[in-house]
């Protein structure tokens, strides 16, 4: 007797699966992440409460975890957006940088105007920036069928390598003692708190970016050719949908709002353009688009658990444990839910069958 | 004078483009049959970090070597399992781990960050050939990884060209449905060359941190795994045209760095964003002159499912 185990197609995805699989890849990457920090020679189990307690324990923890979550939000909003008509767009990175840039640059050199349009006028400038440099990508797939993948990439580098050319040359604050950063910025291009905690209106920003993701994509002409277009480039043509024109409209909108998650990383928290403004958030938003499984509210949610993640992580820093552990913890998430999404569309079948 | 620069310069780009043309060989394998890997970033990492500590451990940097193409190759059986045998994402999966290799690489690394290494790969002098005016000094004073890596490169080209398991392996990547039907396992080929260019992505990680700066910087790959992967477009799938790829980037590395140890007056950063922006107009000017005929697996990032023929 031999025992085989085939997989069966369902009729249709299993919801069980959809609330299991997730759960079940969270905690075996918890596990895997184990192995790599007893080989470091750190009690997983106490590091592990040690990041719950530095992301979600104190009311401080909880609004540190928030502030971290809004560019997760942000820029997970923007990949998802390409993803949707499988564009791999994985310069959000580079995109923050260059929204992060151009705001900066109104604020260093306008900051006398009254805040509402200075801000006004940043989250624009950081949406055109991050927009434009995304654009590049779209331009070059949509016309010719450049890989996306790889120049969206590679700009991630250049864009980081050109924000630093600026904090250590021409922008970098007389007074900053040889750290690279800008000046801080005026008063006037502070984004506004919610109460007396660190996080800020862009809170409310990514939530109405949501909001009218959600309404575009399942209500909208535009939103059902986007769908087309990710099912079969071939099937939306015959359909008589204009796929370049999209491909380099959605590459604006995906690099303009990452560029946004950048505006607001610097005028909510940093208040000053400086070398290394993101942890990987455009690298985490990858993690956050597929989690959430492209949806905007659960993105939402998504960034939440990610923005946590990464808090921990800095949390176990300060008692030595290295930051690395938060990718391996990502990386393993990540493919612990690709291993079990054969389980939203197939079944396991065991059968028993004689021996040839 | 003027010569001997130009000599020096010439075997520079070669170390410098041996660690890409590596990682980039291995790509091209994986992508014959079929099976996109982006986490050529990642394994390269693991790579480099795993064969720095074993070359440590032991004193012996082929020990290091070996300990790194096996890394590679199990990140990469990590990858194929997803690909192949879960039919997941190949994209995500590839980025999944370029993720999880960079955090491997930082947790394990951490302790010896940037302590050099006492005994890397040395130049080894072909007999003979080494004392030939100009080319000897360009081509044969180089150290064992070079010559392997040329080496490497010209066996795959045999394989793909003159041989039954070549032929099997293009026709997996180009139409896995007719390469089932007539017998060949689709799997076993994905899972094998996957495998594979995960140990020569493991070894050219291995070559900047035995080689070519004998040490362990955390990230310090610094994109080379995604250069090698427009690489494999740019060669379109040759093995051959991958080493002639590799040394042009390896030739605007060491162009970058003899710059700057001159003190030209471009900012450092602007010298640093070149071997991007080149692989970026390289991978352009390729596609748009070769739509037609790029010789792209045709089933390259598709998972095969017999029950959807």
């Amino acid at each position: 007797m031999v025992l085989r185990i085939r997989l069966i197609k369902r009729e249709q995805e299993s919801a069980v699966a959809r609330i299991t699989v997730p759960v079940l890849s969270v905690i075996s990457a918890l596990l895997f992440g184990w192995l790599f920090l007893f080989i470091y020679g750190a009690e997983a189990g106490e590091t592990y409460l040690k990041m719950y307690h530095g992301a979600l324990g104190t009311s401080y923890a909880f609004s540190e975890t928030l502030v971290k979550a809004i560019p997760l939000m942000l820029a997970g909003l923007a990949v998802s957006l390409a993803f949707r008509m499988k564009l791999w767009n994985i310069g959000a990175e580079g995109q923050l940088y260059m929204g992060a840039f151009a705001a900066s640059g109104i604020a260093l050199g306008w900051g006398n105007q009254p805040a509402w349009i200075l801000i006004t006028v940043m989250l624009l400038a950081g949406f055109i920036a991050g927009g434009l440099w995304g654009l590049i990508t779209g331009v070059l797939r949509a016309r010719w069928g450049v890989n996306e993948t790889i120049t969206t990439l590679l700009l991630n580098y250049v864009a980081i390598l050109w924000v630093d050319s600026l904090v250590y040359g021409p922008w970098r604050d007389p007074q900053s003692l040889g750290f690279p950063l800008t000046p801080r910025f005026s008063m006037n291009a502070y984004l506004p708190t919610l109460g007396d905690s660190r996080v800020h209106i862009g809170l409310l920003i990514a939530l109405l970016i949501a909001i009218i993701f959600y309404y575009l994509l399942n209500y909208t002409r535009w939103g059902y050719e986007m769908k087309v277009i990710g099912e079969s480039h071939l099937a939306a043509r015959y359909a008589g949908i204009n796929v370049p024109r999209n491909i380099m409209l959605v590459m604006l909108i995906s690099g303009g709002i990452a560029g946004i998650a950048g505006m607001i990383e610097v005028t909510g928290i940093t208040h000053r353009l400086q070398s290394g403004i993101s942890p990987g958030y455009g690298y985490t938003a990858i993690i956050v688009a597929w989690l959430g499984r492209l949806n905007p509210f659960a993105i939402i949610v998504v960034a939440f658990l990610m923005g946590a993640l990464l808090v921990g992580g800095f949390a176990a820093q300060s008692s030595g444990i290295p930051f690395s552990i938060v990718l391996i913890l990502q990386g393993s998430i990540l493919f612990f839910l690709l291993a079990g999404e054969i389980f939203l569309k197939y079944r396991l079948k065991l059968s028993r069958r004689a021996a040839e | 004078m003027e010569m001997s620069i130009l000599i020096a310069f010439l075997a520079a780009t070669i170390v410098a483009g041996t660690s890409i043309l590596l990682a980039a060989l291995g790509e091209l394998i994986a992508e014959r049959s079929g099976i996109l890997n982006l986490g050529v970033e990642g394994m390269m990492l693991v790579g480099a970090v795993t064969g720095f500590l074993m070359a440590i451990k032991t004193g012996n940097h082929w020990y290091g070597l070996l300990a790194a193409m096996l890394a590679g190759g199990l990140l990469a059986a990590l990858h194929a399992f997803i690909c192949v045998t879960m039919r997941g994402n190949q994209v995500v999966s590839g980025l999944a781990l370029t993720i999880l290799g960079t955090g491997i690489s930082g947790v394990v690394g951490k302790a010896y960050q940037g302590v050099p290494l006492s005994n890397p790969f040395k130049a080894v002098h072909i007999p003979g050939l080494a004392d030939i005016p100009v080319l000897g000094p360009i081509l044969f004073r180089q150290d064992a990884l070079v010559y392997c890596s040329i080496l490497i490169a010209i066996i795959i080209w045999y394989v793909f060209y003159r041989s039954r398991w070549g032929l099997s392996i293009r026709a997996v990547g180009q139409n896995p449905a007719a390469a089932d039907a007539v017998g060949i396992s689709v799997s076993r080929v994905r899972y094998c060359c996957t495998i594979l260019g995960g140990v020569l992505a493991g070894m050219g990680g291995a070559y900047l941190s035995l080689a070519y700066a004998p040490s362990w910087q955390e990230n310090m790959t610094a994109g080379r795994g995604w250069i090698a992967v427009a690489l494999v477009i740019f060669a379109l799938w040759n093995p051959l045209r991958a080493i002639m790829g590799a040394y042009l980037f390896g030739g605007v590395e060491a162009l970058t760095f003899r710059l700057q140890i001159i003190g030209i007056s471009i900012s450092s950063f602007y010298l640093a964003m070149l071997p991007y922006l080149l692989t970026i107009l390289v991978l352009a000017l390729v596609t748009i002159r070769l739509r037609q005929e790029t010789g792209t697996p045709a089933a390259l990032g598709l998972a095969y499912d017999r029950e959807e023929r």
